[in-house]
C-alpha cells in the first residue's frame, strides 16, 4: 500500500512507545525538530501492558515543559492506532504536518544556527 | 529518604538569568529516588533551559553533571578542577546538598533547583509521604512504630484529640489520624497496655527547638 504523507517527517522506530522518555522528545526539539509525535498502539492493546499509557503521560509532561518555557506544547502530540491501520498512520502524519505548519518553525532555530 | 520537588521552571529561570555559564548539578541519592534531582531530571531541566534561552536569543552555556552525593566532601571535591568555568551552579540536591556545595565553593553562587519537603517514603511511584521530623529522641517504641511527631497534625503524645473522626484527622478527611493508626497497631501487637501509659512531656531540646544540631562520633573520626 502506497500512502502519501510529508517527506519532512522522519520516522524513528522503537520497540514500544513506552521506550520514549521526556528527554528524547526534548532532545529532538533541541536539535531543531519542529515537532515530535508518538504513534502508539491503541490504549488497552499494548503488547508490553501499558507502554502507550506511559508514553501518553510523558507526552503530557513534555507539553507542559514546553509551555513553561514559552514554547507551544502542541509541537508534541500522541496518536494511537492498531498495526493494521496504515491509512490512519498517513492521516495522522498529514494532521501533524498541518498543525506544525500552522505553528511555524521551531522558535529556537535562529539560536541554533548562530551557535553552530 | 529526603523528599524534594523541583521548583517551577520560571523560578529557576529567574535564579540563573544573569549568568552566562551554569552547571546543573544533580545528586545520585534521595533526589534521584524521588525523581526530583537525579541524572534524568538534570538532563530534562538542562535541555528545557537551553531551549528557553535560545528562544530568547541568549547564548548560555548550560552543562549537566550528577555527583554521587552532594552532602559528602569527597564527592564535592570532584568539581574542584571545573568549578571556575561556571558563573553559577544550580543544585538539584536537597537543602543539605545545596548548602554543602555552596560552603565548599565560596566564590561561586549555588542556587536551589528544588524545594526540600520532608523525610519520607515512596508509597508508590509518584506519591511520597512524610514519616519523620528528626526530633532527635525517637518514641516509636512506645507508639507502635507510628510517629506522632510527623504524622499527627498537632504532634500529640497522648492522642487522639477530639477531632479524630472515623479514623481520619480533622485537618483533612483524606489524612489518617495518626493516633487511630497507633491504637490499631498496638492492638495488632497485643500491646494496648502501652496506650494506657501517659507519655511524659517531651524534651524538645533535641529537636530543632534546641538550635542547629550535630552528631559527634569520636570512634569513627579520622
Ligand atoms: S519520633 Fe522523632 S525520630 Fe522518631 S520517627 Fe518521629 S520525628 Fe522521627
Ligand atoms: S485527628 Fe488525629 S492526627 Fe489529627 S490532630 Fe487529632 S490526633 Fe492528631
Amino acid at each position: 500500500m502506497r500512502l502519501d504523507y510529508s517527506p519532512d517527517i522522519k520516522v524513528i522506530r522503537v520497540p514500544c512507545t513506552g521506550k520514549v522518555d521526556v528527554i528524547h522528545i526534548l532532545h529532538a526539539l533541541e536539535k531543531g525538530a519542529d515537532g515530535v509525535y508518538l504513534v502508539g498502539c491503541l490504549e488497552g492493546d499494548c503488547h508490553f501492558l501499558h507502554g502507550n499509557l506511559l508514553a501518553k503521560k510523558r507526552v503530557q509532561r513534555a507539553r507542559a515543559i514546553l509551555e513553561s518555557i514559552g514554547m507551544e506544547g502542541d509541537r508534541v502530540r500522541m496518536y494511537n492506532l492498531s498495526s493494521g491501520e496504515a491509512p490512519q498512520f498517513a492521516q495522522y502524519a498529514r494532521e501533524m504536518d498541518e498543525r506544525i505548519r500552522e505553528l511555524g518553525p521551531n522558535p529556537i532555530k535562529p539560536g541554533l544556527s548562530s551557535a553552530a | 529518604m529526603i523528599v524534594a520537588e523541583q521548583k517551577p521552571i520560571q523560578e529557576i529561570i529567574e535564579e540563573i538569568r544573569g549568568d552566562h555559564s551554569v552547571l546543573i548539578l544533580g545528586c545520585n541519592e534521595c533526589v534521584t529516588v524521588c525523581e526530583a534531582g537525579g541524572k534524568k531530571e538534570v538532563a530534562v531541566l538542562a535541555s528545557a533551559l537551553r531551549m528557553h534561552f535560545m528562544q530568547q536569543g541568549e547564548q548560555k552555556q548550560i552543562e549537566e553533571r550528577t555527583l554521587e552525593r552532594q552532602c559528602d566532601q569527597e564527592y564535592l571535591e570532584e568539581l574542584r578542577d571545573d568549578i571556575d568555568r561556571y558563573d553559577s551552579v544550580l543544585s538539584l540536591a536537597c537543602g543539605a546538598g545545596i548548602q554543602f556545595t555552596a560552603e565548599k565553593y565560596h566564590a561561586t553562587p549555588v542556587y536551589p533547583g528544588v524545594n526540600t519537603k520532608f523525610i519520607g517514603v515512596t508509597e508508590e511511584r509518584g506519591y511520597w509521604t512524610e514519616r519523620c521530623q528528626a526530633c532527635g529522641q525517637c518514641v516509636l517504641a512506645q507508639t507502635g512504630g507510628i510517629c506522632p511527631v510527623s504524622r499527627c497534625a498537632k504532634r500529640l503524645f497522648n492522642g487522639p484529640c477530639g477531632g479524630s473522626t472515623q479514623g481520619k484527622c480533622e485537618i483533612n478527611p483524606e489524612l489518617d489520624c495518626a493516633w487511630q493508626l497507633i491504637i490499631d497497631r498496638l492492638k495488632s501487637l497485643n500491646q494496648l497496655e502501652a496506650y494506657e501509659v501517659l507519655a511524659p512531656i517531651k524534651d524538645w531540646s533535641t529537636d530543632r527547638d534546641g538550635g542547629p544540631r550535630n552528631v559527634v562520633r569520636e570512634d569513627v573520626e579520622s
